[in-house]
This record gives C-alpha cells, sequence and structure tokens, in this order.
C-alpha cells in the first residue's frame, strides 16, 4: 500500500535561479543542497508546513537520460509554459497573490471564482506554471 | 462579484502584506508589532485578525517562528548560537534557547551539532545523500555497476 508522496520533479532549467524563485520568492525550505560536480547540484526544497515533502529542483542538462534533442525539446516546452506542476494551496489567495506579486512573481491568471473555488495561475522562473488555491478548496466538504 | 470583492479588500490585504514584508525584512530587528498595527490600522485587534486570517498565524506568533527558521538556517551554516541568537532578533541567550527547543524540539546546539555531523557525512560521501534512481540518471554514480544488476 503506497502511503504518501516523499520526493518528486520540477525540472528546471537554471538552479541558481529557482533557488532565489522557490526559496526567496515562494518561502520554501531548503533540504538538500549537495554540489554533484561542475554546474549542477542536488537541490531539494520543501513548502513550508510540508517538511516531509521535497521538490526536486531538476536541472535539464545535458545527462544519461537526457540526451541533447531531449535538453533542448524539454526547455522549449518548460519555457512554452506547457507544464502544470500542481496546486499549491495558502489560507488567502487574495493575500498570496499581492505578495507575490510584490515579490516580482509573474501570474498568467489573478484570482478568480470557479466552479471549484477560488484560483489563480502563476509561473516559475522557468517557465512551469502552478495553481493557487485557498486550502479551503479542499476541505471535505466542498467534496474534493 | 468576485472581482468587486477583490477590489474592495485590495486595500487591506495590500496592508497586511506589507506588513508580513516588513517583518520578513526586518524580523533580525527590534520590531514593534504594535507599531505596524498602528500605522495600518484604526485596531490593532482588527489587523491582529486579518493578519491570521491571511497567514495562520498572528504577527507575534509568525515572528517568533520565522526568527526560529532563520535561527535553523545559521545554526545549519555553523554560527555560533550567541551569533545566531543576536543576528535572528533575540535579546536574551536564554529566551532564544527555551523558544528554538520548544519550537524545534531539541536545543539550538544539539541542532547544530547534528547538522555539522550531517554536513561531514555528506562532505565525505556525497551520494549517499541522493536518492540512487537520480543520481544514476544524472550519471552522478563515479563507479555505478547498475547495468550490472539486471533481472
Amino acid at each position: 500500500m503506497i502511503t504518501k508522496m516523499t520526493v518528486t520533479n520540477i525540472h528546471v532549467i537554471d538552479q541558481d535561479s529557482a533557488y532565489d524563485f522557490y526559496v526567496n520568492k515562494l518561502g520554501f525550505r531548503v533540504v538538500d543542497d549537495i554540489p554533484m560536480g561542475p554546474g549542477t547540484r542536488w537541490l531539494t526544497v520543501s513548502p513550508p508546513d510540508q517538511p516531509d515533502l521535497q521538490l526536486v529542483l531538476f536541472p535539464v542538462t545535458v545527462s544519461k537520460m537526457f540526451p541533447q534533442k531531449i535538453v533542448d525539446t524539454l526547455t522549449d516546452l518548460i519555457k512554452q509554459g506547457v507544464f502544470g506542476c500542481g496546486v499549491l494551496t495558502c489560507h488567502d489567495v487574495f493575500a498570496t497573490y499581492e505578495e507575490l506579486k510584490a515579490k516580482g512573481v509573474e501570474f498568467i491568471k489573478a484570482p478568480a471564482k470557479e466552479f471549484y473555488g477560488t484560483e489563480a495561475l502563476f509561473k516559475d522562473d522557468s517557465g512551469n506554471y502552478f495553481s493557487l488555491q485557498p486550502i479551503s478548496n479542499f476541505d471535505d466538504e466542498n467534496g474534493i | 462579484m468576485i472581482a468587486t470583492a477583490y477590489h474592495q479588500k485590495v486595500y487591506l490585504y495590500r496592508r497586511v502584506v506589507q506588513a508580513k514584508l516588513f517583518i520578513d525584512s526586518n524580523y533580525s530587528e527590534k520590531i514593534d508589532l504594535d507599531g505596524i498595527a498602528g500605522e495600518a490600522y484604526f485596531s490593532k485587534f482588527h489587523f491582529i485578525r486579518l493578519f491570521k486570517s491571511i497567514y495562520g498565524k498572528t504577527p507575534h506568533h509568525y515572528l517568533k517562528h520565522l526568527r526560529i527558521a532563520q535561527a535553523k538556517v545559521l545554526l545549519a551554516q555553523n554560527l555560533s548560537i550567541t551569533e545566531t541568537c543576536f543576528a535572528v532578533g533575540f535579546e536574551s541567550l536564554s529566551s532564544f534557547s527555551t523558544l528554538f527547543t520548544t519550537i524545534v524540539g531539541q536545543s539550538p546546539s544539539a541542532y547544530s551539532k547534528r547538522h555539522q555531523q550531517t554536513k561531514q557525512r555528506i562532505s565525505k560521501n556525497p551520494h549517499a545523500y541522493v536518492p540512487g534512481c537520480y543520481a544514476y540518471q544524472h550519471g552522478w554514480f563515479e563507479n555505478s555497476n547498475f547495468e550490472e544488476v539486471g533481472d
């Protein structure tokens, strides 16, 4: 029986820039930051209230699994904003929207009421996008 | 409707957000939370209530947790306990140690020691701290024998 998610990936184009975005703008905590040779590192972060979930800020660089052609295609798709990386929750979407905007985060959708609840959409520094929703959207009483 | 509600609230939100960002930037200094509330609102209690509804903590509670979170970062970087205490805005070593222990579950010295030991182990064998599947995917194993362990 699977019990929980522990590690998941976010493919990023530049790890230094991703560190700044996820740590200094989103307020995530660094879990691991281990050099793995020139130009790359094992970099994982966690949402502030979820220390047991690590997001790997995974660099899209040429490696055993990623030949140059894949790196080029993946980089292009990330920059185009093709990849949604999930839902991040907060107490209040409107306030979080204001805070992240003040920090320079680019929103592709301002907070708006949808049939499933209030939602905003923003991009990370690479081009991946996230849905931002109030935690109340996921309360049992809302049927999700 | 939601746009109207949002525009009605946006002014209040921006004030609370600015207060929170002020705390984020100035946690290492002595912060007068009552003063922040006074500048932002007529009612201190209204400010606290709104702050808590947005961030899930009162400003005072938020500031305490922010300081301890930053202390963890500094201790992990091997700053001394005294340096860390004052760097994150505490004026008393004992109050810092007590609060740190309450929130983190271990004393600052125990936390620091554990982190330095972990850092030493990581520097000696970094691959042991990366899931093997990732290290393999990136070719981080110097002498990987994964290919030889097929079915």
